[in-house]
This record gives C-alpha cells, sequence and structure tokens, in this order.
C-alpha cells in the first residue's frame, strides 16, 4: 500500500524520458536542456547561461534538438521535457544546422583568435571547432568598429559581439541595474549604455558580470590586456576580502601575480556575481607598497630588521611592560580582515600569553550593538536566516542599511524580490538607491529608529495584527512591550521621525501581513548612542509578528567585513572565549585554561574606543594592532592619534604602512588574504575555506605565525603545523564550531551552529526554540542622538561607505580601477543648503565639528535630507572620523558615527 | 541642411524641457503605461523624443533608460533629434523604382538640399526613403505625413512640396 502511494507521487511529480538513448526521470516542467544535462550531455548553446537563473531566451538556436514525432528541430532550452519523449541531440541533420548557425554567427566576427584574449574560453570558437565550420562563405565585407570603453575596466568590442544578450540579462534580471541593452537594429545592433550618457551617471557600475556571461570575447577587461590567456593562469577558488557577504571569487594568476578576479558560474552564495570590488579591488595585493620587511623604529625612523630582532624585541619590551604595570597594562586589537584561525591564535596570546582579556576589533565600530542586543533578545547574536532565504520573503524591510553599495550581492537580491513584485519596506535617512524599488520609503530623521520601530509595533497591535499563538508559545516580556509602545502612536512618532502618519501604518500592515517578513539592517541601525536599543526594537517587531525561525523571515544584520562574523565567533571580544563563552563563567574559564594550560583573567577587557581611552590616560601602556587602521576607522582620531603616540609601545601588523603602522614601534610584515590558507566565516555565520594562490612579497609572513613566534619568546608554547590543526583546536573548545572541520569544509561551507561531525549545520537559527530558549521582549524607549545641530555647528552629519571603496582604503585605494572610478572623496549635501553656504557642485568646503575639521569637495545632492550631510570614512586627506564623536552605547560600547552636529563653510 | 538636437538646444533647452514636462504630466504616465503608446503620444506631441523625454519616461514608467533606447532605436517611426513640420518618404521599392522613383527621390534631394534622414535648415520638410508602401498601384509613391501623392515625377514632386511649403508660409 505504502509503496503504491509512493509510486503515485513519482508519477504525478516526475516524468521520464530518453535522451540519445539513456533514460532520465526528472521533475514535471524541467526543459529538455536541464534535462540532458541532468545525465551529462551538454546540448551547445550561446544564448542561454543557464547558472544565471533566469528564463532562457531562445535566441541562438545553437541548442536545437530533434524529437521524435514532431516536425523540425526545436529549441531544447525552452522546450519542456514531456512524459516519454524521445530526444535526439545530436544527429547529423542537427550539427548541419549548429553549423550554420555558427556560420552565420563568425561571418562578422573579425576571426582573430590568435591575439583574441579569449581565445580558449570563447564558446563561439569552441563550437566551430566541434562542429568543424570551415572558413565561411558567408563572410561580408569587414566591418571593424573600435572597441569602446565607458570606464575604467570594461571593453566592448562589438565586432566580436553575437548579440546573445547574456549581458544585457545580467545587467536587468539578475543586477537589476539595466544599464546597457541593445541598441539600433540590423547589422548596427550593439550593446549600449543609452546614447549620450556617461557611464557613471547610467547606472553602471562596472561591476563586471556582463565579461563572465560572455561567451566570446566582446567583452574583457581592460586590465587584463596582453597579461594572459585561459592556459597560462592558474586558478584559485577562495573568498572576497571586502564585505561580509563572502562571495567565492576565482583568482587567475600568473608570476606570482593576479591577472584577474571572476566568479564561479552558479557557485557560492553569490552564484558567481560579484561587485565592483570584488572583481576589479586586488590590484593592492601586489602593490608595490606592500610591506615586505619587519621595521623598527630608530632615532624617530621606521628601520628594516631581520625578523628575529624585531621579534625579540616586540617580545621583550612586552614582558618588560607586563611585569611593570601589569598584563592589562597591554592591549590587542585582531583583525575582522584576518582568518577565523589568526584570530583564534590572537586571542589565545593576548589571554593566555599575555595574560589580559584586552582584545577587541572593529566590530566594536560596526555590530557590537547587534552582538549585545540580539544575545539579549534570542541568545545569539548573527543573522538569523540565510542569504539565499530572502528569495523566499514575502516582504522585506530595509533599515540603515545601503545595501545596494555596501553588500551589493544581498542588494542585488534584494531589487530581484522587489522587480518580482515582493512588497519592499525601505528607511533611511537618505534617498538610497533601494528608495528608488521601495514599496513604502520611510525616511526618518537620523537617531529616530526606536521611535519609528515602535510606532511600527504599535500599529500592528492596534491592528491585532500580531501572532499571538507564536507570542504565548515562543516568547517572554510581551506585556511589559505592550505597555511601553502604548504611548508610540503613528501621530506621536510622525512628530519624532517626521515619517507621514499614513506611511507608518502602510509599512507596518505590509510588514505584519507578510507570512514571512524579512528584517535586513546594518550601520545605521548599530552606530548610535542607542544602538543596542535599535536591535531590541528589531528583535521585539520581528518576534511580535512571529518572524523568527522560519524560512523567509528573520533579523538579519549585514556584516561590515569579510570575516568580522568569525572575528566575533573567534572570541577577539573583551568578555568572551571562542563561540561567546564568557569569561566571568568559572566553568567556561576552567575549561578554557584546561585547554591552554595557563590561568586566565575573569575579568572582561577594554573594548576599543576604551583602551584608546585608557592609552590617553596612561593606563593602557602597550597595543599590539594586528590588521586595523584605528587612526582612520576610530570616531574622534585626533585623539586616537594622540593615544597612540602616548604609548610605550605600539606594534602594528599589517599589510602596509597603515595611518597606524606610521605611529608604530614595530611594524611586522603580514601576509594578504590570497597568500593564506584559512576560514572567514560571512555574515549568515557561513564557515568557507580560504586558499592560497600566491607567496606573500619579501619576508612577509602569516599572521598566525607571527603570533605563535612572539608566544614562543614570551615563554608559551604555541605552535601548530597548519591552519587546520587551529581549527581542530576551535572545534575543541568551542560547541558552535564543534562539528567543523577541514575535512569537511572540502565538501562544502557549513553555517554554525554546527555542534558536531554529525550536524548539517544551521541555516536558520531559533527555529523550534531561540538559543536562549523564549525569545525575549526588551522595552525601549526612543533617546536623542548624543550631539545634535545647534547654532554653531548647524548641520547633522552621518558617515558610512561607497560602492567603489572600503573602509579606510588601505586596500581599494591602491586598486586601480576604484581608484580611477572614485579618486577623490566628497560631502553630499542638499541644494538648498550648498545655495545658503554659497557653494556649487565640485566646490570644497569646510567641515568643522568640535573635535576636528577638513576640506573636502561638495557633492549636491537631494539624496540628503535638509540639514544633513553624508561623508564616508574612506580618505585619508579628509578623514571622516577627525569629526565624529566617541560618544558609546552604554552596553555596546559602539560609537555614534552616524550623527555628530558640524558646521560647514566655503573652503 | 542637416540639424542636429544641439543646434536645437542653443534655440533654448528651456522650452524643450517645459514641452516635455507638460506632456509627461498631461499623459499620466506610470509603471503600468504601454511604452510604444507612451513614446508616440510623446512624439506626436513634441515632434520627436528629446533625451529629456525619455528620461522622464524611464522614470515614471519604471524602464531603464538603456531598454528605452533600444526600443526607440529599434523602432524607425521613432526619432530622437527633431523633425522637420512635414514628414516626407519616397519609396525605393521595386514597383516605384522601375517606374522612376529613384528621379523622384534625387529631384526632391536636390531641391530641399539634404540627404536621407536629414532636415531641413528652416525645419520644414524631413526626407526618409523607405522599402515599401504598400500601395505600389499609384508608384512612384511619396507620402508627406499621412497624404500619399501618387504617380509622382520629379516634377509633380516639386509642385507638392510647394504646396506644403505655400501652406505653411
Amino acid at each position: 500500500m505504502e509503496s503504491e502511494m509512493t509510486t503515485d507521487k513519482i508519477m504525478t511529480d516526475e516524468i521520464s524520458l530518453s535522451i540519445d538513448g539513456t533514460e532520465v526521470t526528472v521533475p514535471d516542467g524541467t526543459t529538455v536542456f536541464m534535462a540532458a544535462q541532468r545525465v551529462g550531455i551538454d546540448i551547445p548553446h550561446l544564448c542561454y547561461d543557464p547558472a544565471l537563473g533566469l528564463p532562457p531566451t531562445g535566441s541562438c538556436r545553437l541548442c536545437v534538438v530533434e524529437i521524435e514525432g514532431q516536425s523540425g528541430l526545436v529549441a531544447s532550452c525552452c522546450h519542456p521535457a514531456a512524459p516519454d519523449m524521445v530526444v535526439h541531440t545530436n544527429t547529423e541533420e542537427i550539427r548541419t544546422t549548429r553549423r550554420v548557425v555558427v556560420q552565420l554567427l563568425i561571418s562578422d566576427c573579425p576571426q582573430e583568435c590568435l591575439i583574441c584574449e579569449s581565445c580558449g574560453e570563447c564558446q563561439l570558437q569552441k563550437y566551430a571547432y566541434e562542429l568543424g565550420v570551415e572558413q565561411t562563405a558567408l563572410l561580408k565585407e569587414p566591418v571593424r568598429p573600435e572597441p569602446i570603453q565607458d570606464g575604467p575596466a570594461i571593453i566592448y568590442d562589438h565586432s566580436k559581439c553575437i548579440l546573445c544578450g547574456r549581458c544585457v540579462e545580467v545587467c536587468h534580471n539578475v543586477e537589476v541595474t539595466g544599464a546597457i541593452d541593445f541598441l539600433g537594429r540590423g547589422f548596427d545592433t550593439r550593446i549600449s549604455l543609452p546614447p549620450g550618457v556617461p557611464r557613471d551617471e547610467s547606472g553602471c557600475t562596472e561591476c563586471g558580470n556582463c565579461i563572465d556571461v560572455c561567451p566570446t570575447g566582446a567583452l574583457s577587461f581592460a586590465g587584463a590586456r596582453r597579461a594572459g590567456r585561459v592556459w597560462e593562469l592558474q586558478r584559485t577558488v577562495t573568498i572576497c576580502p571586502y564585505c561580509g557577504v563572502g562571495c567565492q571569487i576565482v583568482l587567475h594568476t600568473r608570476n606570482n601575480r593576479v591577472v584577474k578576479i571572476t566568479g564561479e558560474p552558479g557557485l557560492g552564495v553569490n552564484q558567481g556575481r560579484l561587485c565592483v570590488k570584488g572583481r576589479f579591488g586586488f590590484d593592492f595585493i601586489g602593490h608595490e607598497e606592500r610591506l615586505t620587511e619587519p621595521l623598527i623604529r630608530r632615532n624617530g625612523e621606521l628601520t628594516p630588521v631581520s625578523w628575529e630582532e624585531a621579534l625579540d624585541f616586540a617580545a621583550q619590551r612586552l614582558a618588560e611592560l607586563k611585569s611593570e604595570f601589569g598584563p592589562d597594562a597591554i592591549g590587542g586589537l585582531s583583525s575582522a580582515k584576518c582568518t577565523n584561525e589568526e584570530n583564534y591564535v590572537m586571542q589565545k596570546f593576548m589571554r593566555a600569553v599575555v595574560g589580559t582579556n584586552n582584545i577587541d576589533h572593529c566590530a566594536r565600530l560596526c555590530h557590537a550593538s547587534t552582538v549585545a542586543g540580539l544575545a539579549k533578545a534570542f541568545g545569539s547574536g548573527a543573522m538569523t536566516n540565510s542569504i539565499d532565504d530572502l528569495d523566499q520573503a514575502n516582504a522585506i524591510f530595509v533599515i540603515g542599511s545601503n545595501t545596494t553599495e555596501c553588500h551589493p550581492i544581498i542588494g542585488a537580491a534584494i531589487k530581484r524580490a522587489a522587480q518580482r513584485g515582493v512588497p519592499l519596506i525601505v528607511a533611511d535617512p537618505r534617498a538610497i538607491e533601494l528608495t528608488e524599488f521601495a514599496t513604502v520609503y520611510l525616511q526618518h530623521k537620523h537617531g529616530t529608529d526606536v521611535a519609528l520601530i515602535n510606532g511600527l509595533i504599535h500599529v500592528v497591535l492596534q491592528d491585532g495584527l500580531e501572532d499571538r499563538d507564536y507570542i504565548d508559545r515562543r516568547t517572554e516580556g510581551f506585556e511589559q512591550l505592550q505597555a511601553a509602545v502604548e504611548q508610540y502612536t503613528p501621530e506621536f512618532v510622525a512628530k519624532i521621525t517626521a515619517v507621514p502618519v499614513a506611511d507608518i501604518i502602510r509599512a507596518a500592515r505590509i510588514y505584519a501581513n507578510a507570512p514571512a517578513a524579512s528584517i535586513v539592517y546594518s550601520m545605521g541601525i548599530t552606530q548610535h548612542i542607542t544602538g543596542t536599543d535599535n536591535v531590541l526594537a528589531l528583535a521585539n517587531l520581528a518576534m511580535l509578528t512571529g518572524n523568527v525561525g522560519k524560512p523567509g523571515a528573520g533579523v538579519n544584520p549585514l556584516r561590515g567585513q569579510n570575516n568580522v562574523q568569525g572575528a566575533c565567533d573567534m572570541g577577539a571580544l573583551p568578555n568572551v572565549y571562542s563561540g561567546y563563552q564568557k569569561v566571568d563563567d568559572d566553568e567556561v574559564r576552567a575549561k578554557f585554561e584546561a585547554a591552554w594550560d595557563v590561568s586566565l583573567s575573569p575579568t572582561p577587557g577594554l573594548t576599543v574606543v576604551e583602551m584608546m581611552n585608557a592609552a590617553a590616560e596612561g593606563k593602557l601602556r602597550a597595543l599590539y594592532v594586528m590588521g586595523e587602521n584605528p587612526v582612520l576607522s576610530d570616531p574622534d582620531s585626533s585623539h586616537v592619534e594622540e593615544a597612540l603616540r602616548k604609548l610605550d609601545l605600539l606594534i602594528v601588523q599589517d599589510i602596509f604602512l597603515s595611518e597606524t603602522a606610521q605611529l608604530a614601534d614595530v611594524v611586522l610584515p603580514a601576509a594578504a588574504f590570497a597568500e593564506k590558507e584559512g576560514t572567514f566565516t560571512n555574515t549568515e555565520r557561513r564557515v568557507q575555506r580560504v586558499h592560497k594562490a600566491l607567496e606573500p612579497p619579501g619576508e612577509a609572513r602569516l599572521d598566525w605565525q607571527i603570533i605563535c613566534d612572539l608566544a614562543r619568546r614570551m615563554g608559551y608554547e604555541m605552535s601548530y603545523p597548519d591552519v587546520a590543526a587551529i581549527q581542530d583546536e576551535i572545534a575543541a573548545v568551542t560547541p558552535i564550531y564543534g562539528g567543523i572541520t577541514y575535512d569537511r569544509l572540502a565538501e562544502g561551507a557549513l553555517q554554525w551552529p554546527c555542534s558536531d561531525g554529525d550536524h548539517p549545520g544551521t541555516p536558520i537559527m531559533h527555529v523550534e526554540k531561540f538559543s536562549r530558549g523564549l525569545g525575549k521582549f526588551h522595552p525601549v524607549e526612543f533617546i536623542p542622538p548624543q550631539e545634535l545641530p545647534d547654532d554653531e555647528y548647524p548641520f547633522l552629519l552621518s558617515t558610512g561607505r561607497i560602492l567603489q571603496h572600503f573602509h579606510t582604503g588601505t586596500m581599494s585605494r591602491r586598486s586601480d580601477v576604484l581608484d580611477e572610478l572614485v579618486s577623490v572623496g566628497t560631502i553630499e549635501i542638499h541644494p538648498d543648503d550648498a545655495e545658503a553656504v554659497g557653494i556649487v557642485d565640485g566646490q570644497p568646503v569646510r567641515v568643522s565639528s568640535r573635535r576636528g575639521q577638513i576640506e573636502i569637495g561638495a557633492h549636491v545632492t537631494e539624496r540628503v535630507m535638509p540639514g544633513t550631510v553624508f561623508l564616508a570614512f574612506h580618505y585619508r586627506e579628509a578623514p571622516a572620523n577627525r569629526l565624529t564623536i566617541a560618544a558609546l552605547d552604554p552596553i555596546a560600547k559602539i560609537p555614534e558615527f552616524k550623527v555628530c552636529a558640524v558646521s560647514i563653510t566655503k573652503a | 541642411m542637416k540639424k542636429s538636437a544641439n543646434d536645437q538646444s542653443a534655440s533654448g533647452p528651456a522650452p524643450i524641457q517645459e514641452a516635455v514636462k507638460t506632456v509627461i504630466d498631461t499623459l499620466g504616465i506610470s509603471s503600468e503605461s504601454n511604452l510604444i503608446g507612451v513614446l508616440q503620444e510623446v512624439q506626436a506631441r513634441c515632434g520627436y523624443l528629446p533625451p529629456e523625454a525619455l528620461e522622464a519616461i524611464s522614470r515614471r514608467i519604471k524602464i531603464p533608460l538603456s531598454r528605452i533606447y533600444g526600443v526607440v532605436s529599434f523602432y524607425a517611426q521613432f526619432y530622437t533629434e527633431p523633425h522637420g513640420r512635414h514628414t516626407i518618404r519616397c519609396c525605393r521599392g521595386t514597383a516605384c523604382y522601375v517606374r522612376g522613383g529613384q528621379r523622384v527621390i534625387d529631384a526632391v534631394k536636390a531641391e530641399l538640399g539634404v540627404e536621407e534622414e536629414q532636415t531641413t535648415e528652416d525645419m520644414m520638410f524631413t526626407l526618409q526613403t523607405v522599402a515599401c508602401l504598400g500601395a505600389c498601384a499609384l508608384g512612384p509613391l511619396m507620402v508627406v505625413d499621412s497624404t500619399y501623392h501618387g504617380n509622382m515625377d520629379p516634377r509633380k514632386a516639386l509642385r507638392v512640396l510647394q504646396m506644403y511649403q505655400e501652406d505653411s508660409g
């Protein structure tokens, strides 16, 4: 009986057909093309790119097949498979047809394979060869328009273009940029930006995904010209070093240099798609300014020395300062750019060797409030769902995240959802790109997030849209929340936020009515003195509507750095060991003491900003910085610089002589990501392998080996044969990483929690119950930002990132394409304010706050609200953080980078 | 002589932008609108499709500008440069050709001093040639705006042109 039912089920959902004599069973609705792929038959194709995940266009006619009983040949990419169909994919008739198709296509190709960049990769060349297409009789008069280069990276050669339309598809329907399309008709038809529109105004972000999907040499990367062809390049699959999305990239290298970076079609969280930084931001790796030898400051100058000397000196000074001032006079900054293994070793060094919990890293400056807030509400401070989960969301609420610029691959996923008709709510003080796709755009005033979210909760409760069953079964503290939001009526909230009442109501209803709604947020939420409260408010909203623990929902903080999630997971935080195990928990500490064979400090250490303050006060005497640049990245940089100068010992381990390294007493040259083995953990908790493609330059060494050498010199035996051994130790002491081994990672990435060798990883957290048991509502009240505009400083300054650059610019500004795209920083100012200040677009302005001043060009735009200005923090010549305020969230100790008061005058 | 869009804008972009704005506003374009219909309507009212109009349509109808240019450049009916007050379409199809159609075209070109797809300096006429107008029995055929003028020869054709010039004069 049971077996019959099973058979029935297969009968209804699956169909069987024969392809070239092989029986194949596929789900109903599968195309003949995909069915053939299932049995390893790769039908020739040019216009269709299955890895794009888009419907086929069926235009090239190369994928034609014969179906018995049907007259003529049919395009297999568009033809659905049917039961008992008999398909032939490679008869003489088919080959003849394909030969004609290819002949027609190459008739206006210059056929210069001898010098073509794509030789060896070109699909047209491949099929011409396979089909034995000889010199075509259709050769028309050679027309050879000059290749077009609209931006710094992408070259379009019309004469090699077969008009398959893959680039147009990826631009319109995957990236949802729509910058290029077919232009003209007949022989003139070409791929083009809108005529007369400059590239940087066309929406083209120079992401280069069009290059990856181009089957011929029509689209290519200018920087890789004459640098080697496919058979001369070595391929290494690894993880992108920029943001927290964790895209899989392929490094193509030759003679120990990166020639180009591509995506791996259909693979990785990015499905082979990359953004402009990931694809073109690699020149820093082989840059001439890389540090190649250790340096020690002598007579005020940083002087090259041997590794022995540098390590001896650093270890000796650390030991001296430790014995004179105690271990807590020493601090360490770990790095969200380094691997998990290196972060683990770094925090272990600070705790087990130096003996302090003064270890922190830049997560303090981005998502400390997430880690604190979500841990309080859910029991775990990380993205609850996965990136591909956004495809299942019935509504998406983006707040405080300029996703398309800061996490472009996720930004594109959100745009695709909106294009499919999924309602999108965007809350942001700036009119960012996503607002063009928004169903409802809530332009709330800076720092009024708690009020706005409480307002949404108020409406949900007023309309009775909350999920009572979920609240009763899965949560606690609901009554307190209910009481707290009572006063946040839409009218009250509209007054605080400047968002119209109707929009607040509409947004709340869209969010609450969706069967599964996802919240996506980032620094706009976290970088406030109320950062933790903002996060708690979002957690409240999600739990209230039952939107935690199921597909398409969740509270999803997007992490900023490639491995900031991992650096947190590894315990590069002052209050926890790896896996968020508290240092002041006796049982936990006993476990680590046993594992590391040393006694450990029970006192939580100092956070980043607290370390700087302690240094300024002379309480912190030494700082060991690995791969961070606090001089540019931390708030109130004049104060930071002053603090660092006061130190008795500053050790900086980096790949460049950063602004921070320039102040150091010892500089240790480290390897870059492309020179390393290890793992990064992306924003969705996915632990992914990083692979070595290049040798480090000069004498630069791996971070973990440098740290181990220092430890040994300080009398603690720390050595590992390889990074896999470090991961084994991490797994042994870290329950959430317990089942993660290099053997398993070779099979594919794993999302923590992954407790043991059989655990499959966790794409969605808090499914049956929250990590802390019951989800806890935390009522939060609106508190205005610390420093608001006044008569003396009448503008509100907000800081952040732009698409083309990253953080302090150490990497991105040393990459030719990115630097050419945006070579100078600008401050965004509203046209009304520009007029009042008396400046026009491009004119320099002087921006002053209570802490410092800078000069920078104005970018006049309606993207910002009147009375507010926006500045990215990438520029050493105009450092945003000379202006920002080191006002801290009391719980997470995150600085309020998003709001401070400035004045603006004509420079 | 050929007139480019730049020459037009030299006489003042503001009036065009104003006109575009008025047209776009009165049409009430939304993302539900039919693109080709909108383009035809805007062209009928503005005389051609200025870049400002295409940008405005792109924003209203929420179709990328690249795609709008793709459509505009695909169809011969759309112009992105100012057209003359009257559009002359001369047939160069087989039936008209054997009856002397080319001589008609040459005469018109000589009279107006323009080549195909060009507009006279006084913005009176734009000359186009087409493959067939579907009224071969009337060949050689010349269509001005939407009026068919059959059985043309160079002399008759010039008279027709004169007629339009006088009407406008």
